[in-house]
C-alpha cells in the first residue's frame, strides 16, 4: 500500500503547488481567470503650446504622481530639440523643458497612461508649504469683508464641522443668496471662485488646498484642469467640487497637481497655454499586469514563460494544450475503454484540426488516409520490409497532399490547402496501421479503431480549442501540475470501463 | 436484447470480473516482471528454457538466423513431411508457414496449395528481415515438427489449430479454455478476432460454456457441433504442464497456451505475458476470487501440490 500512499501525497503535493501558484498570480498578481476581461487605459495628454519669442526657453509643468485608486503605468514626452528633466519639489513633481533658442508656435506633449485599480494605495501628502501661508482678508474693501465674514458666521451656525462647514459654504457660494458678495469680490479682483472659497475656508482656520484635476471618462479633447477642493479634518482628506459639494465616489477623478503652486511657468514665451486630452483604449487586464510584472520581475512572471520572446511564447500556447489533449485520451481509454488505433495519434490530430478547422480536418484526414490505404494495400503486395514500406507512404501522403493542394487550389477551395498542417509522418503511421489493422483483423476493426480515433480527436479538438482552456492553460500554466496529478491518479485507476458493463453484461446471468 | 445492456460495476465485482485496468495494474503489474517479458515475447527463448526444463514443446527441426543459411533450407528439411515455420517474435498468428507434406518437388499446404523451395525461401527471408515482428526488427525463422492434431477437436475447429488456454497465477493454474478457430476468425484461436472459447472445468476437463464474442453459444457457428460432449483428453497431463511453466518464466500472471498432438499428448505452443479477460465469460465465473485465494497460499509448494490445490478448489 506504500506505493499507493506515496501516489496520494504526490499527487496531493503537485495539485497544492500548482493549484496554489494559481490563486497567486490571479489574486494577488491581479492576472484574470478568464480571456476576456478587459480594462480601461485612459491616456491623459497634455499639449503645451506657446509662440517662442527667440530667447532662452523654460518650461516648468506640474505633472502628476500616483494616487490612491489610480495607477500611472508609463509616462511619456514628446517634445523636439528640448532638454527634459523631471524635478522634485515640495509641491509634487515638475517637468521641466529647456532649450537655448526656438523660432515659433512650439508643442510639447506630455502624456501618462492611467488605469483605475481600486487596490492602489498611496500616502498622501498631508502638510504642503502653501498650506503654511496664514490667510486674510485684508485685501478686500470692508464692505466686502462684512460680506464675507456675515456669510461665514451664518455657513458656521448651520455646520459641525470642517466638512459639513465646506459643503455648507460651497453651497450658499452657489446659490443666488450669496451672489452679492461674489459680485462683490469678482469686481475688484481677478479671483476664480475656487481662490475665493479657499480664501474663506483658510480665514477660518480650515486646513484645505486647491487640486486640479481631470475626470477620467470617454475621448475628450482640448479640456483644461478642473479645480477642486481638499479639505483635511485631522485624519483624512476630503474631496469637494465647488458645484456639487462633497465627490463621494472620487475613483474617476485623477488628480493632476495639488497646492498652490502654478500649473505652467514658462520664460521666454508668449501666448503659453496648456490644453489637455483623455483617450481611452480597452486592453486584457492580463496584458496589463503581466506588463506590470515583468517590469517589477516579479519571480514568478519574470521566470515564467511570460518571459520569452513573442514566437517562443506562441509555440508554447500550442505545446501546452497537448496535456490536455493528452487528459482526454487517458481518460477516453482508462474511463471509457475506447480504442484508438496509436496512443496519441488523436492529439495529433486534434492539434492538426486546429489549424484546419474541424469539418475541412475531418474530411482532409479520411480522405488522405483512403487514399493511402489503396495505395498501401498495393504495397502490400511487393512484400517490403518495414521501414522502406513506411517510407514510401511517407512519399505517397506527400504526394497526395501535393495533389490534393493543387486541385483544390484551381478548383478554389482554399480550405483544401491547409491540408499542410496534417503531420505528415504520423498519416504514414495511421496508413501504415490501419493497413495491417485491415489484413489481420478486418475492415471492421478498421472503422471501429479508426472511428475511435477520430471521436477522440474530435473531442480532444473541441476541449483543445475551447478558449477558456486554451487560455488557462497557457497563462496559468502551471495548472499543468493538477493536469499531471489527474493523470497519475487514472493511471491508478483500477476500476472498470465503461465498455466493460456492456462487455460483461451477461456476468448478470451467472 | 438490443442494443446497449449494462451492468453495474458493483455487480461486476460481486461476481468478482476482472477488468482491463485491474488487470494490468494489479496483476501484469505487480507479478510479471519486465525483464522476464523477452522470455516469452521470443519464441525460440521460450522453447529453449521449456526444454531445458523438460517441458513438452513441439520438437525444434532448425533455426535459421541469417540470409546465408536460407540456401541450406533443403538439407535442413531431409526426411521431414510436415513442418511449421514460424518467426520468433510474431504474434497473433502472423508469418507462420505450415506445410503438411510433401509431393515431388513441392510442399503441400493445408488448404492444398503447393509451394517450391524458391518459394518457402522467400518466406524465411521475409522472415528474417523483420517482416512480422514488432518495429521491424530482425527476427529468427524456427522451424519445427508439425503437431498432429488430436482429431478430438475436429469437430469443434474450423480450418484451423485449437488450443487450450490455461491461466496460470503465481503457478496455480487458475482457468482454462479451449479456443476453437472459426471462419470469421480466419482460422485463428484469438477471441477477439471471432473464435469461440469454451471455457473447461479444472477438475474434470469437461465444457462449462462456450462464448463467441462475449456471448454465450451452445453450437460451433461452422461445424455445427454442441460444445456440451467436448471432453479434452490427457487433462491429467496438461495442468501440471501449464503449471511448470511458472518455474521458467517467473511470470506470476501467465496465459499458457496447450496443443494436443495425437502422439505426444499436450505440447506448449506459446505463453503469453497479458492473458486476455474473455476466458471469464466462458467459464461463467470471475477470476479475482481465485486469484484472491490463491494469494492466501504459500509461495513455495511444488508443481504437484499446486495442480492439486487448483483441482479441489476451482473444480465444479
Amino acid at each position: 500500500m506504500s506505493s499507493r500512499l506515496q501516489i496520494t501525497f504526490f499527487t496531493i503535493f503537485l495539485s497544492t503547488i500548482g493549484i496554489a501558484i494559481t490563486l497567486y498570480k490571479g489574486m494577488v498578481l491581479g492576472i484574470p481567470f478568464t480571456p476576456d476581461e478587459t480594462t480601461s487605459i485612459y491616456r491623459l495628454g497634455a499639449k503645451i503650446s506657446f509662440q517662442a519669442k527667440d530667447e532662452p526657453i523654460k518650461i516648468s509643468f506640474a505633472i502628476p504622481s500616483n494616487q490612491n485608486g489610480i495607477k500611472i503605468l508609463s509616462e511619456e514626452t514628446a517634445s523636439q530639440g528640448y532638454g527634459y528633466n523631471i524635478a522634485s519639489t515640495e509641491q509634487g513633481k515638475r517637468a521641466e523643458w529647456t532649450k537655448r533658442e526656438a523660432q515659433g508656435e512650439q508643442s510639447i506633449f506630455y502624456s501618462v497612461d492611467v488605469v483605475m485599480d481600486s487596490h492602489h494605495k498611496v500616502k498622501i501628502p498631508n502638510e504642503l508649504p502653501s498650506d503654511k501661508i496664514e490667510e486674510n482678508l485684508d485685501e478686500w474693501d470692508s464692505q466686502t469683508r462684512d460680506a464675507a465674514e456675515t456669510l461665514l458666521a451664518e455657513v458656521y451656525s448651520h455646520s459641525a464641522d470642517d466638512y459639513s462647514f465646506t459643503s455648507e459654504l460651497l453651497k450658499r457660494v452657489n446659490q443666488e443668496k450669496s451672489s452679492q458678495l461674489l459680485s462683490l469680490v469678482k469686481s475688484k479682483d481677478s479671483y476664480r471662485l475656487e481662490k475665493i472659497v479657499y480664501k474663506l475656508l483658510r480665514h477660518k482656520g480650515i486646513h484645505v488646498r486647491i487640486v486640479n484635476a481631470l475626470k477620467l471618462e470617454g475621448n475628450r479633447r482640448n479640456l483644461t484642469l478642473k479645480p477642486y477642493l481638499e479639505v483635511y479634518d485631522g485624519t483624512q482628506w476630503q474631496l469637494f467640487s465647488l458645484k456639487k459639494g462633497k465627490v463621494l465616489k472620487p475613483k474617476t477623478l485623477f488628480i493632476w497637481q495639488r497646492g498652490g503652486m502654478s500649473l505652467l511657468d514658462s520664460f521666454g514665451t508668449r501666448e503659453a497655454q496648456v490644453k489637455f486630452s483623455i483617450t481611452k483604449r480597452l486592453v486584457p487586464i492580463k496584458d496589463m499586469v503581466l506588463e506590470d510584472s515583468l517590469a517589477k520581475k516579479s519571480i514568478l512572471i519574470d521566470l515564467s514563460l511570460f518571459a520569452l520572446p513573442t514566437s517562443e511564447q506562441n509555440a508554447f500556447r500550442h505545446i501546452l494544450l497537448i496535456p490536455i489533449g493528452a487528459l482526454v485520451v487517458v481518460f477516453i481509454r482508462i474511463l471509457i475503454g475506447l480504442r484508438t488505433s496509436g496512443t496519441f495519434m488523436p492529439i495529433l490530430l486534434a492539434l492538426a484540426f486546429m489549424e484546419t478547422k474541424l469539418v475541412t480536418g475531418l474530411i482532409l484526414f479520411v480522405s488522405i488516409v483512403g487514399v493511402g490505404l489503396v495505395i498501401r494495400s498495393y504495397l502490400s503486395h511487393l512484400n517490403l520490409l518495414l521501414v522502406a514500406r513506411i517510407s514510401s507512404v511517407v512519399i505517397v501522403v506527400i504526394g497526395i497532399m501535393s495533389i490534393f493542394s493543387i486541385v483544390s487550389y484551381k478548383l478554389g477551395i482554399n480550405e483544401a490547402l491547409t491540408i499542410t498542417f496534417f503531420p505528415m509522418i504520423i498519416l504514414a503511421w495511421t496508413i501504415e496501421r490501419m493497413s495491417i489493422l485491415w489484413e489481420e483483423e478486418g475492415a471492421k476493426e478498421v472503422y471501429l479503431q479508426g472511428g475511435g480515433s477520430l471521436f477522440v480527436a474530435v473531442l480532444a479538438y473541441f476541449a483543445m480549442s475551447n478558449e477558456l482552456i486554451a487560455y488557462l492553460s497557457f497563462n496559468f500554466s502551471e495548472l499543468l501540475l493538477v493536469v499531471l496529478s489527474i493523470i497519475i491518479l487514472l493511471g491508478r485507476y483500477s476500476g472498470y470501463r465503461l465498455f466493460e458493463l456492456v462487455r460483461f453484461k451477461q456476468v448478470k446471468e451467472f | 436484447m438490443f442494443g446497449f445492456q449494462f451492468i453495474s460495476p458493483r455487480q461486476l465485482r460481486e461476481k468478482g470480473i476482472l477488468g482491463m485496468n485491474r488487470r494490468n495494474i494489479h496483476y501484469i503489474g505487480r507479478h510479471n516482471d519486465r525483464k522476464n517479458f523477452p522470455l516469452v515475447d521470443n519464441k525460440l527463448k521460450t522453447k529453449q528454457i521449456a526444454q531445458e526444463a523438460g517441458i513438452a514443446v513441439p520438437s525444434m527441426i532448425a533455426t535459421i538466423q541469417n540470409q546465408s543459411e536460407i540456401k541450406h533450407l533443403e538439407r535442413l528439411l531431409v526426411g521431414v513431411n510436415g513442418f511449421v515455420i514460424k518467426p520468433a517474435h510474431g504474434s497473433a498468428g502472423k508469418g507462420i508457414l505450415v506445410i503438411v507434406g510433401r509431393e515431388g518437388n513441392h510442399f503441400i499446404k493445408p488448404n492444398g496449395e503447393r509451394l517450391t523451395l524458391k518459394e518457402i525461401q522467400k518466406d524465411i527471408s521475409g522472415i528474417l528481415s523483420g517482416l512480422y515482428s514488432l518495429g521491424g526488427k530482425y527476427d529468427i525463422a524456427m522451424i519445427e515438427s508439425l503437431v498432429e492434431f488430436d482429431p478430438i477437436f475436429d469437430n469443434y475447429s474450423y480450418e484451423g489449430v485449437p488450443d487450450i488456454r490455461v491461466v496460470v497465477y503465481r503457478g496455480f493454474p487458475a482457468m482454462a479454455m479451449l479456443r476453437c478457430s472459426t471462419k470469421e476468425s480466419d482460422g485463428k484461436a484469438n477471441l477477439h478476432q471471432g473464435a469461440v472459447g469454451v471455457g473447461i472445468d479444472l477438475a474434470t476437463g469437461k465444457p462449462i460454456n462456450a462464448v463467441q464474442h462475449d456471448r454465450t453459444v451452445t453450437i460451433h457457428p461452422d461445424t455445427k457441433h454442441n460444445f456440451s460432449q467436448l471432453k479434452i483428453p490427457h487433462w491429467e497431463k496438461l495442468l501440471p504442464l501449464s503449471a511448470s511453466c511458472y518455474d521458467i518464466t517467473q511470470l506470476g500472471y501467465l496465459g499458457v497456451d496447450i496443443v494436443l498432438d495425437k502422439n505426444l499428448g499436450p505440447l506448449i505452443l506459446e505463453l503469453n505475458a497479458r492473458p486476455g479477460l474473455a476466458i471469464q465469460i466462458a467459464n461463467r465465473e470471475g477470476s479475482v476470487p481465485r486469484f484472491e485465494l490463491i494469494d492466501k497460499q504459500a509461495m513455495d509448494l511444488s508443481v504437484e501440490e499446486r495442480v492439486k490445490f487448483s483441482i479441489e478448489n476451482f473444480g465444479k
